[in-house]
């Protein structure tokens, strides 16, 4: 059964600028304006589209929301002006927080486990240690290839002084402030949600 | 009244330095006998108009002959007040197409010849013109007739009394308000847009009731509509008494009718379960306040709407109503309205929102309201009650099934007026038709019917004059016209009723409506010569000649629009006006000066209606196109006005080829007059048999559809028709 | 001298990644005149790719922190910053918290756990909104004191300086001002097909080879409309369309060598300021056909 919109009610009120769908008119130029279109399994047209179909494991499921460089070139083309690069964002959060986005999709694995630990732990980006713990996130054998393969790129960037090869950094020094706001942020947000609900 | 012509020749855009302005004073004065002949450097200034005012004071000029620019400038400049006037338009037709280089003594010549034959031709007009006597009845009425007491039938008749006219108002149901009386609310007229509004017809009706000015009779219907502009004679029948009106001119509204929802294609399951509805008994179950499932009474909470349903379709209907979007988008709000977590889906093709709309479809969005691309390919029972409608979705490739409790079809608007193919026309008159299947039931020769465009809705000259229909002061309003919502109604009732307002001023004092806005001149005919061929009362595109009983033309001066379409049937060439005749453009073509074979200077004449082809020919001469200095160019009012005769009066004056340049015809037609231009067409393919009397080539003459926009072709058009020309051999007539 | 309160993003840190644009952006302020204040233990924005793990309000929260320090150590100085995600994002949140109350409210009721508030008041900006607007091109131009005379540069605008906001007025489909900057050096701007096409962004390090087939695309025109060197505003697109051109010349068979530069490494050097001094000696492709100006 097709259309039954509780999936769509829920999108609209949990998902970040999800209620935006409800004003998408179908025309299609965001899928023809995405740099990685090809790469999408569904259009962000067609996502929006099976959101209000209620097809809500072949959305959450899909890798297609992971693929958005966040190149905004849905955003200013759009005729409705739907913060495309958000939903987008948004459903592929929202996937994650029901716990159906695939945790082997690449970008799902980098922006939650790498990057965003990588961050947390300090307050500032580690590059080298992002780095290395892309590049083994699979295991030791990949991660080795991985490094063999940029060897020269990561020399080279050693060489000209944009690369401290040191995996480790300093906390910020507000650390612990910086740790409590994130998690007062997260509380509220959920709190947010069950009122919804 | 004694005639007294003035000549008039400015020098001024170069005229004077360009031709030789004295030999023609001496043509004019000599040759054409003018008694008062002058001219003047600028005589669209202040002095040289103030010459002409003091010679008709003082010299008793009354006709005018004023050679210098198109006849199209300076219009109001030369509004002199004279009776009789032509235009010698020296400097388009003849200045600015023909450039004269230095020292080529040929082409100096041609331009002057031309220039000759162009005064020549216009003292000739105005000698055969009279000053038309406009035509009065004492019987004239300036009340107005409307037919139908919906939405524009109201609106037409609140303004027409507003404005200081009497209306009578008849309408066949019992009360007023048609279709709009059964709706709930109306889509938004002011911004932002975003809700539906009141439904305004209780004011509607309560203001045309309390109106003193208009008459009304409900439970009526027109038996017969006799007469004319002006002097309509209406029948009308109520519980069996009949009474009669007379009226100036009528507005037609009498709104639509709905497809027939039985005749709807199967897959769109009307008949197959009580859920399956359309939107008009949608609209009522929500101005009742009862959005429910007709099947058990079950709140109806899950609605979807079909759009297009039987419409854009060969096998249905093949039109748009163009009214179904925006009301399917209204009854969606009434399901939000009733219930606060309803579900509505509105399944189209595209989504159309004239006007404002698009805000009024952003708004069902904004409620939630989901649009589906695609067809309802099946619909069977739901589960828990209800329907299980399936759907060819197209943003999604495939077919998806919706569980909802009412299917609200959106079917389309059908004509509501009898019309007949005007091709088809039958010559039936009243009395011997079944009056009930008939509006108007007109007493016309040409049938009771209005012509039909296209679709069962009546012919209005579709770009130019949208209300008109074929039926000069008749005017058809609203969806009786061709589909459309509410608010187009009332704006198209207001138009119409403006324009029943201008017929019955018009009439009154003698003139036309359109095109000819203001000509006062109308057909008269000479009995002794008429062989009862009937071409003029059966090709009169407006319906404006009856018969006697012995077959003889009864002409009615106020339905015609003067567009000679008669004159140039009339094989006697018996049917003329006071300042348009066929003798008229038979004098003027014979006056040029048709050279010598041996000088080598063919003539061809150019016949140009004055719609379309003559505006793109002053076009085309601003645009300073060269044209060859052969051709002399006489305008016509209609292509239909051209008589077959003038073909035979121009070859055996010499002429080597004849060029007709109409106005489009067919099934987009431009002809200003409908059916002028094509009738040229026709008559012109039974010219070949004249020109085979004469021994002369038929492609000689021939016939060129001209579009106003036509400037930059026109060039190749008539230096192409000439060069064809000069393949043959001079016309062998030109000795004689 | 013009003040700026500068947050500098993490790829600007002292030998991080944008090291050769954040030396060249401290050398071009020195010689043009304006003085950056950056912010005091500055956090992280988290760029474009915070949405997975930070959701919505905790990678706001982010951006809001570093409004905060600001406000508390710079009061309501305009804000730069000269990495483009980051520019954007703390614009965006910046936005939200002015047009929505209750994201207002939320992020003060965070800010509070870290002992901090923000009512706002604040502009971003981005380093090229800076010279354009408060500074101009014809300052910019007087300045020059070794043209750029004969260089082609294909002025890579990317897509977030360019998206949604777009800088200076400039169009969304063809932004003309990285040409000016440019011309403004006395290079020559050549136009090219891909001038505001993705490089891939994030994806670069999580989907590397549909990364480099955006990059490919970019090189190509470049080159194929005679450029000698790619200019650009943005960390991630410099980074990428530098680094990754051996891994396209293996997947495609291509041969690109080109040196991609930042507008703030022309501009220092247009002005005489020395291949050192515009960071070039710290390009992973060498920027040789530039050697002359040095």
């Amino acid at each position: 059964m097709a259309y039954d919109l509780s999936f769509a009610r829920e999108v609209y009120k949990n998902s970040e600028m999800g209620h935006w769908i409800k004003m998408c008119m179908q025309c299609g130029v965001c899928a023809g304006s995405c740099p990685l279109g090809p790469h999408w399994e569904h259009s962000p047209r067609q996502l929006f589209q099976m959101v209000r179909a209620g097809k809500k494991e072949e959305v959450l499921k899909s890798s297609s929301m992971w693929m958005c460089t966040s190149c905004y070139n849905c955003i200013v083309r759009c005729p409705r002006h739907l913060p495309i690069t958000h939903i987008v964002h948004g459903l592929a959060r929202y996937a994650m927080e029901q716990g159906m986005a695939n945790p082997q999709q690449p970008t799902h694995r980098f922006a939650s486990k790498v990057f965003w630990e990588n961050i947390v732990a300090t307050g500032r980006v580690g590059e080298a240690g992002l780095t290395m713990k892309l590049y083994f996130l699979d295991g030791l054998g990949a991660g080795i290839r991985m490094g063999l393969e940029m060897k020269d790129v990561a020399l080279g960037m050693v060489k000209t002084g944009r690369l401290n090869p040191i995996p480790f950094r300093g906390k910020i020094k507000g650390y612990a402030g910086f740790q409590a706001m994130l998690q007062k942020a997260a509380a509220i947000e959920s709190k947010h949600k069950e009122a919804k609900a | 009244m004694e005639k007294k012509i003035g000549c008039y020749i400015c020098k001024g855009c170069g005229i004077g330095d360009n031709l030789d302005v004295g030999a023609l004073e001496s043509v004019a004065r000599k040759d054409q006998k003018i008694p008062v002949v002058r001219n003047h450097e600028f005589l669209c200034g202040s002095e040289g108009l103030e010459l002409i005012r003091k010679d008709m004071e003082s010299e008793g000029v009354n006709a005018l002959v004023i050679a210098g620019c198109s006849p199209r400038a300076k219009v109001d400049e030369f509004r002199l007040g004279a009776a009789l006037m032509d235009r010698v338009n020296l400097r388009e037709q003849v200045l600015w197409v023909q450039p004269v280089a230095e020292g080529d003594d040929t082409a100096e010549e041609d331009r002057q010849m031309a220039a000759v034959d162009y005064l020549a031709m216009g003292c000739v007009k105005v000698k055969k013109m009279d000053a038309p006597i406009p035509f009065e009845d004492p019987g004239f009425s300036k009340d107005i007739l409307v037919v139908g007491g919906g939405v524009a039938g109201l609106t037409a008749a609140k303004n027409i009394a507003d404005t200081g006219y009497k209306v009578v108002l008849v309408e066949k149901s019992d009360d007023l308000g048609g279709m709009l009386s059964r709706m709930h609310k109306v889509s938004p007229t002011k911004p932002p847009y975003k809700d539906p509004e009141e439904n305004p017809i209780a004011g509607l009706i309560a203001a045309v009731k309390g109106n003193g000015a208009i008459k009304i009779h409900t439970g009526a219907t027109i038996k017969k509509t006799a007469g004319a502009p002006g002097l309509f004679d209406i029948t009308i029948v109520k519980g069996g008494k009949e009474s009669t009106e007379r009226v100036g001119a009528i507005v037609v509204a009498t709104g639509f009718g709905l497809y027939d929802a039985g005749k709807l294609p199967a897959q769109l399951g009307h008949g197959s379960s009580p859920d399956v509805i359309t939107s008009l008994q949608f609209e009522e179950m929500a101005k009742a306040g009862k959005i429910v499932r007709p099947s058990d009474g079950q709140p109806a909470k899950r609605v979807a709407f079909s759009l297009c349903a039987g419409q854009r379709s060969t096998e249905h209907l093949e039109y748009c109503s163009g009214a179904c979007c925006v009301y399917s988008l209204k009854q969606a709000l009434y399901v939000k309205e009733q219930y606060a977590d309803a579900s509505t889906y509105l399944i189209y093709q595209e989504v159309r929102t004239p006007g404002q709309m698009e805000d009024f479809y952003r708004k069902v969005q904004d409620e939630g309201g989901v649009f589906i691309k695609g067809d309802v390919t099946q619909v069977a029972k739901g589960a828990g009650g209800g329907l299980s409608v399936e759907v060819n979705d197209k943003l999604l490739r495939g077919k998806e099934k919706l569980e909802v409790d009412l299917l609200v079809l959106a079917v389309g608007m059908t004509p509501s007026l009898d019309t007949v193919d005007p091709n088809k026309a039958s010559p039936v008159g009243a009395g011997e038709f079944d009056y009930t299947k008939s509006v108007l039931n007109l007493d016309y020769r040409q049938g009771p019917s209005l012509p039909e465009l296209k679709w069962g809705f009546p012919d209005s000259h579709f770009i130019c004059f949208p209300y008109e229909t074929r039926r000069t002061g008749i005017y058809v309003a609203g969806p009786a016209r061709r589909p459309m919502g509410i608010a187009a109604s009332v704006s198209d009732a207001t138009g119409a009723a403006l324009k029943a307002i201008q017929v019955v001023e018009s009439v009154a004092r003698g003139a036309a409506v359109h095109p000819r806005a203001g000509d006062l001149s109308y057909p008269s005919f000479r009995k002794e010569g008429c062989t009862q061929c009937k071409r003029c009362t059966e090709e009169c595109p407006f319906g404006a000649i009856n018969e006697d009983d012995k077959g003889n033309p009864l002409f009615n001066p106020t339905r015609c629009r003067r567009c000679g379409t008669c004159m140039g049937a009339c094989p006697q060439k018996i049917i003329s006006f006071a300042n348009y005749s066929v003798d008229m453009i038979g004098s003027m073509l014979k006056e040029v000066e048709v050279p010598e074979e041996d000088e080598e200077k063919p003539r061809i004449l150019i016949f140009a209606c004055e719609n379309d082809a003559y505006p793109a020919m002053d076009q085309m001469a601003q645009n300073r196109a060269k044209i060859s200095p052969y051709v002399r160019v006489i305008p016509l009012r209609c292509m239909g006005s051209m008589n077959l005769v003038w073909v035979a009066d121009a070859m055996s004056s010499g002429y080597d080829g004849v060029l007709l340049m109409g106005c489009r015809h067919g099934d987009q037609y431009q002809c200003h007059n409908v059916r002028g231009s094509a009738l040229a067409e026709i008559r012109l393919s039974k010219v070949s048999e004249t020109l085979d009397r004469l021994q002369l080539e038929s492609a000689r003459v021939r016939m060129v559809e001209v579009n106003i926009m036509d400037a930059d072709k026109l060039p190749e058009v008539i230096n192409g028709f000439v060069d064809d020309i000069m393949e043959f051999d001079p016309n062998p007539y030109k000795a004689f | 001298m013009k003040e700026y309160t500068f947050y500098p993003g993490c790829s600007s840190e002292k030998g991080a990644s944008a090291a050769n644009m954040e030396n060249s952006v401290h050398a071009m302020c020195q010689m043009l005149g304006i003085k950056l204040h950056e912010i005091d233990d500055w956090n992280c924005c988290s760029a474009s790719i915070g949405y997975a793990g930070g959701g919505e309000l905790p990678r706001m929260a982010l951006s809001a922190r570093n409004f905060a320090l600001a406000k508390k150590q710079f009061g309501n100085r305009d804000l730069v910053a000269t990495c483009a995600a980051c520019w954007l994002g703390m614009r965006e949140t910046h936005e939200r918290l002015e047009e929505d109350q209750q994201v207002k409210a939320d992020l003060n009721e965070a800010l509070q756990a870290a002992g901090l508030s923000y009512d706002g008041g604040i502009k971003t900006r981005h380093m090229v909104e800076v010279l354009i607007e408060d500074f101009g091109f014809d300052a910019l131009k007087a300045k020059v004191t070794k043209p750029l005379t004969g260089i082609k540069v294909a002025g890579y605008v990317g897509c977030q300086t360019n998206r949604p906001f777009g800088v200076a007025g400039d169009n969304f489909e063809n932004p003309q001002y990285l040409d000016k900057m440019t011309e403004a050096c006395g290079a020559t701007a050549v136009p090219f097909e891909k001038k505001v096409a993705c490089c891939g962004g994030a994806l670069a390090f999580s989907e590397n080879e549909k990364s480099c087939a955006l990059i490919r695309d970019i090189l190509q025109s470049a080159v194929d409309n005679g450029a000698d060197v790619i200019s650009t505003p943005c960390p991630v697109c410099q980074l990428n369309v530098e680094v990754y051109q051996d891994k396209v010349n293996k997947m495609f068979g291509t041969r690109f060598r080109i040196p991609v530069v930042y507008y703030s490494q022309l501009f220092v050097l247009a002005w005489g300021g020395g291949w050192q001094k515009a960071a070039l000696h710290q390009q992973v492709v060498p920027a040789d056909v530039l050697k002359k100006f040095a």
